[in-house]
């Protein structure tokens, strides 16, 4: 703590020179470079002045604008009327803002789980880390372009015959067969209920989320997957699902592209954590267990924190993903996909300004107290 | 550094391999589909075997995209060295050259890096149709406005890299240069430049991939004939065509991401570790 500060201070007095007989020569050459040292930073920060705020302001004149079709700018004044509009259209807040909130939490909740698992497993000191570590990180090299044209013909929902991609996969392999090696003996009632034990070609009744919640807790189904619709959702249907459960199905690509990402951020934490913390741990006899959640969990908090971030607002604005899967369908829709038609279909350039301007609110939301912390904890580092 | 974590066993092997699988099914699938010759493409049997090897579709998806590629390329290695050297120097100078207000104008400028760009491309068309009267080179519709873009756009994220990178950098290293009379650019030249390789491998791969894989600010910002790759794949991938020619689509699907894989390939191992040594912490 102590020292850190006191290199903070040390950096701010970088630029002032010892006092020396020279001094007066000096003070003059380093005080142009400090001109100079403003200087070079200068260019970027007109740039961004004006392309991140001075356009945010720009947009915000537009969607109070009466700019409304046709691709001659109108300015009169229009007052919130856009954003009243919105708040008012099922297919912005019904479609696209549940269908944000549905992606954005299943998409969080799999990348930290599944990046942290990854980590934890590549940390056991196993062969081969580094190869593995490289299959789970080279998603990220791929642009969400190439993920979405894969992954629509992956998980293409037609079935039975006509099954294609992983429902004809699954269908191959025979999952039911996979099953009934794995537990011998008859199969339990319940994977004849779902269909579970049968060939591809029946499919259809394969993984209905429904049922097989059913199978599990018996009895009428709870009265809250009634409500948000869960009921219905079958697996092989995958983003053809109603929404807003389709969208959840996309987020198995996005989760495909970044949970590398996230596994990298948290081996890199696991590694700076001293291997004498644990041999101390085991020593008090802790299970490896305990180790991991008493811990290395509270220690990778920080980690954890960050990931959330950058996942966080890749998922607010996701929008090639979407675009390319859903080829227009109005059950995953976005709001940077509902923005896009706005403007380049209906040319409503006032509209998709509003757009643009609430998700911005949106990852504001989440983003401005992460940069006021991080600014603050600076002063120390 | 004896200890022998305990997990390693076959059962997490096995786990190991089966997610190994989850993140190569979808490349398999490319590769497979690329590798059939036309008469065996069917989606019925989409996961056989070729019964022999031929590149037809890769041969087709590259006739339809070789001069997007070539865009993108004439985007993408200028877009990464100019963001990489802007980058370096303001992290040098917001690391160790500190100003009044420095670390505020920091964070204001950092924020760039998190808006969606939904909220700002209405001004920015408006503004780069406008440049393109007063510039035509860097105008809408060039590949140099679309550079221009990038490199304003990444200015956050490569000055927030660099700068983390530089704040590792001691002191005493510096004051022990000053010290031999050299200035702001002299300690740059011959003490923080030469440490920052590493860095640099970071922020090119990061800006490479960014401007490569960009769909938004390229569908935006370009016109047919200076269209980068992923603005020509989606086109192929988009409604029309699509129920025929699935597997060109697939074919060219993995063509486009050739460049980036082989960026990774290469030089992934150093861009892990950079993000391993926390390059990305806010």
């Amino acid at each position: 703590m102590n020292t850190t500060t006191e290199r903070g201070a040390a950096q701010k007095a970088v630029p002032r020179p010892e006092e020396r007989p020279r001094a007066k020569r000096r003070r003059t050459y380093w005080s142009a470079d400090r001109a100079l040292s403003i200087a070079i930073v200068t260019p970027s920060i007109i740039a961004i002045a004006i392309f991140v705020y001075g356009f945010i302001g720009w947009s915000l004149r537009v969607s109070m604008s009466e700019w409304d079709r046709g691709l001659t700018p109108r300015l009169g004044f229009a007052g919130l009327e856009h954003y009243l509009q919105l708040f008012q259209d099922r297919r912005f807040v019904e479609f696209g803002l549940r269908n944000t909130l549905v992606f954005t939490v299943l998409f969080l909740a799999a990348c930290l789980a599944i990046g942290l698992f990854l980590a934890i497993m590549l940390d056991q000191r196993i062969k081969g880390e580094g190869f593995f570590r490289s299959i789970f990180l080279f998603p990220m090299a791929i642009s969400f372009i190439v993920t979405g044209v894969a992954w629509r013909w992956l998980m293409n929902p037609s079935r039975g015959r006509r099954a294609s991609g992983l429902n004809l996969l699954f269908g191959m392999i025979n999952l039911g067969k996979v099953v009934d090696f794995v537990l011998p003996g008859p199969a339990p009632e319940w994977m004849y209920d779902i269909g579970m034990s049968q060939l591809a070609d029946k499919l259809p009744s394969l993984f209905n989320l429904g049922k097989v919640v059913d199978a599990i807790l018996p009895g009428p189904a709870p009265v809250w997957m009634y409500d948000v619709g869960l009921q219905n959702v079958e697996i092989s249907r995958w983003f053809t699902n109603s929404a807003p459960w389709g969208i959840a199905f996309v987020v198995i690509p996005a989760v495909w592209q970044m949970s590398g990402f996230t596994m990298a951020l948290y081996l890199g934490g696991l590694r700076s954590i001293s291997d004498d913390l644990r041999e101390a741990a085991r020593v008090d006899g802790a299970s490896e267990f305990q180790i991991y959640r008493y811990i290395i969990l509270p220690l990778l908090r920080p980690v954890t924190l960050s990931a959330m971030i950058v996942l966080g607002h890749i998922s607010l604005k996701i929008f090639d993903l979407v675009y390319v899967i859903g080829l227009g369908d109005l059950s995953l829709d976005v709001p940077s996909v509902y923005m896009w038609r706005t403007i380049f279909e209906a040319t409503n350039y006032a509209q998709g300004a509003a757009i643009g301007i609430l998700m911005l609110l949106m990852i504001a939301v989440l983003i401005i107290p992460y940069l006021v912390y991080s600014m603050r904890s600076e002063t120390e580092l | 550094m004896t200890t022998s974590r305990r997990l390693a066993t076959p059962a997490l092997y096995l786990l190991l391999f089966l997610m190994a699988i989850f993140f190569l099914l979808p490349v398999y699938l490319l590769l497979l589909t690329g590798l059939k010759p036309f008469t065996e493409v069917d989606l019925k049997t989409m996961w056989d075997l070729p019964t022999r090897i031929a590149f037809d579709n890769f041969a087709r998806a590259y006739a339809k995209l070789a001069p997007y590629l070539w865009n993108s390329l004439k985007l993408v290695i200028p877009a990464s060295l100019i963001s990489s050297m802007v980058g370096s120097i303001n992290g040098y100078v917001f690391a160790k050259w500190k100003f009044p207000f420095s670390d505020l104008i920091f964070t204001l400028i950092l924020f760039g890096m998190f808006i969606p760009y939904q909220s700002i491309l209405v001004p920015m068309v408006q503004f780069m149709q406008w440049l393109g009267e007063i510039i035509p080179p860097i105008g809408r519709g060039t590949i140099g406005g679309l550079i221009l873009v990038h490199v304003i756009y990444g200015i956050p994220i490569t000055t927030l890299i660099f700068r983390n990178y530089y704040a590792g950098v001691p002191t005493e290293v510096l004051e022990a240069g000053r010290i031999d009379g050299a200035g702001l650019i002299g300690l740059y030249r011959y003490v923080v430049f030469p440490l920052s390789i590493p860095g640099f491998v970071v922020v090119l791969i990061w800006q490479f991939t960014q401007a490569y894989n960009d769909f938004l600010f390229a569908f935006v910002l370009t016109r047919t004939e200076t269209w980068p790759v992923m603005v020509a794949l989606q086109n192929m991938a988009g409604s029309g065509s699509s129920a025929v020619e699935w597997n060109v689509q697939m074919a060219g699907a993995l063509i486009a991401a050739v460049p980036t894989l082989l960026v990774y390939m290469f030089l992934g191992r150093y861009f892990l570790r950079g993000l391993m040594a926390g390059a990305l912490k806010g």
